[in-house]
């Protein structure tokens, strides 16, 4: 393992789902209170911030509740990696030596049902978006039904993905979903994008997550469980990949992005997939983990069939995969998500996950973000 | 009034007797790409032209949109909102290209099937035209 330049010395979430009462920015600042409390420090302190937010105002203007200290605080906007572009980001600007003790915040408050694209934004014609081919939700069922068909995933492993994310958020007391779900009911809820049902999609959703940040070297200062950050890597896609938001796809086939930032991630880190003691996975919906298990190396392609079959990614498992129930039961709110995997990790390697607790005294974990168009965000952690 | 017109402009040849959709292809590399743009993604040349794409390919992947597409930016029907089917159609030899399928039974599409472009009516604008866009239609027999 390489030698760690940046430690996570505090950490806040505000619970996932919907909070009607509170704005996307008082979530987000609710989360910095938290991790300000959890680190011992105070917001003069804080020396920089990252943050980000999709659809609930520029996070910069949390300021205006925290109190206006001078610090450097740059806005983050990089789809579902926006958490996780902030973290690499607070990461870099600790490792490079300008500054001491930062934070990376996310949160957001999405409206109900799915993601409203902007297909302009999104650099595509508005005929796009026209005739009804503007939904994430449409890439993700193409993606897994050329999957399944190619690599032998049956419905029954879809469904048993989303058993155990609702299984796992009944011990989280900040999931949104919390009740569990048999698999006959999750297949038999309403097909939204065959071969995806109702209850094997995440929905938006609201939240809030901050992480502070301190040098390697003086992270004991805040904390008697300093967790090291040993990668954070961002990529984004390549000519030939299958991505979201795409109105056509190269005649090359090519890997996607996920599989050039997880390998860099463990370059960076110096180990490899079977170090990992515990994986949060992007899983927007049930396909999405079973693909992200393969491209990021903890399998080959098509053995996950097997190794869900026989829950080696439960919470008791060989890998155990979103202990916290995911973005499937914790919904998304894009800028927060990507922490909240970091947030998880951290609680499983200090030990602090209550009844969700990974077995084993886990020391190695793995966070994986995908988002449009074609991005991806990895982050390896240890103590 | 009571005219067709395309989506947009560009998107495919229209009016035609065989109408195609317009892609661009790079002068320097041969990459295609759907619809026509400046500058190749694989080389990064901006030596691009417009290309006709051919009419004829193989399901590449498909799914079924279940429920109505938030409107806007969706313009067809909402509230007797009819399930239609999406996918990519590998375009031989060219580019694969996502688009409306003219069926939407899953009994009906499985990957590697033959399919052929064609035209459909999307919805009928303030000044009574009718609206169409292309779509692909599995080849008969």
């Amino acid at each position: 393992m390489s030698k760690p330049e940046v430690a996570i010395v505090g950490i806040g979430i505000h619970p996932f789902g919907r909070t009607p009462e509170k704005t996307g920015q008082e979530q987000g600042v609710y989360a910095v209170r938290k991790a300000l409390k959890d680190a011992g420090v105070e917001w003069k302190d804080i020396q920089f911030a990252f943050g980000g937010s999709q659809a609930a105002g520029a996070a910069d203007t949390m300021v205006s509740k925290l109190g206006l200290t001078g610090l450097q605080f740059i806005n983050v906007a990089n789809g579902c990696a926006t958490g996780g572009s902030a973290l690499f980001s607070a990461y870099n600007t600790i490792a490079s030596g300008a500054f001491d003790l930062g934070i990376a915040v996310g949160y957001d408050k999405h409206e109900r049902g799915a993601f409203r694209v902007n297909t302009r934004s999104h650099g595509l014609g508005d005929w796009y978006g026209k005739q009804g081919l503007a939904l994430t939700t449409q890439f993700f069922g193409m993606k897994i039904n050329r999957y399944m068909e190619k690599h032998g995933i049956s419905h029954n492993t879809l469904a048993k993905i989303s058993a155990k994310a609702f299984r796992n958020a009944e011990h989280n007391q900040n999931a949104w979903r919390r009740q569990p779900f048999s698999e006959e009911q999750i297949l038999e809820s309403e097909m939204l994008s065959y071969p995806l049902t109702k209850f094997m999609f995440c929905s938006p959703a609201e939240g809030g997550v901050a992480l502070i940040l301190a040098r390697a070297d003086q992270a004991h200062k805040y904390t008697d469980t300093p967790i090291y950050l040993n990668a954070a890597v961002v990529r984004s896609r390549r000519w030939g990949s299958f991505e979201v938001m795409a109105p056509w796809i190269a005649l090359d086939d090519a890997a996607g992005p996920t599989v050039d930032t997880s390998q860099a991630a463990f370059e960076m880190a110096g180990i490899g997939p079977e170090d990992i003691d515990v994986a949060q996975l992007q899983d927007t919906e049930v396909g999405a983990e079973i693909m992200h298990m393969a491209e990021n190396g903890f399998c080959e392609h098509g053995e996950q069939e097997r190794m869900i079959q026989q829950g080696e990614t439960e919470i008791g498992g060989k890998l155990p995969v979103n202990t916290d129930g995911g973005c499937l039961a914790n919904g998304e709110p894009v800028g927060a998500s990507g922490l909240r995997q970091v947030y998880e990790n951290v609680l499983q390697l200090r030990g602090a996950a209550g009844k969700r607790q990974v077995p084993n005294d886990p020391s190695v974990a793995y966070t994986h973000v995908y988002g449009a168009p074609g991005i991806s965000g990895v982050t390896i952690l240890s103590k | 009034m009571g005219e067709k017109v395309p989506i947009e402009e560009g998107l495919f040849t229209w009016p035609s007797d065989e109408p195609k959709l317009i892609g661009s292809e790079c002068q320097d590399c041969g990459a295609i790409v759907f619809p026509a743009q400046s500058g190749c993604p694989r080389c990064t040349s901006d030596n691009t032209q417009s290309k006709e794409l051919g009419t004829r390919g193989s399901l590449w992947t498909w799914t079924i949109q279940g429920f109505p597409p938030k409107s806007p930016p969706f313009i067809g029907e909402v509230e007797n909102f009819e399930p239609f089917g999406v996918g990519y159609v590998e375009i031989h030899d060219q580019v694969k290209v996502e688009t409306r399928l003219t069926v939407a039974e899953k009994e009906k599409l499985s990957i590697g099937m033959e399919m052929e472009l064609t035209f459909v009516p999307l919805y009928v604008d303030e000044d009574g035209n009718e609206v169409i866009t292309f779509a692909f239609a599995p080849v008969a027999g």
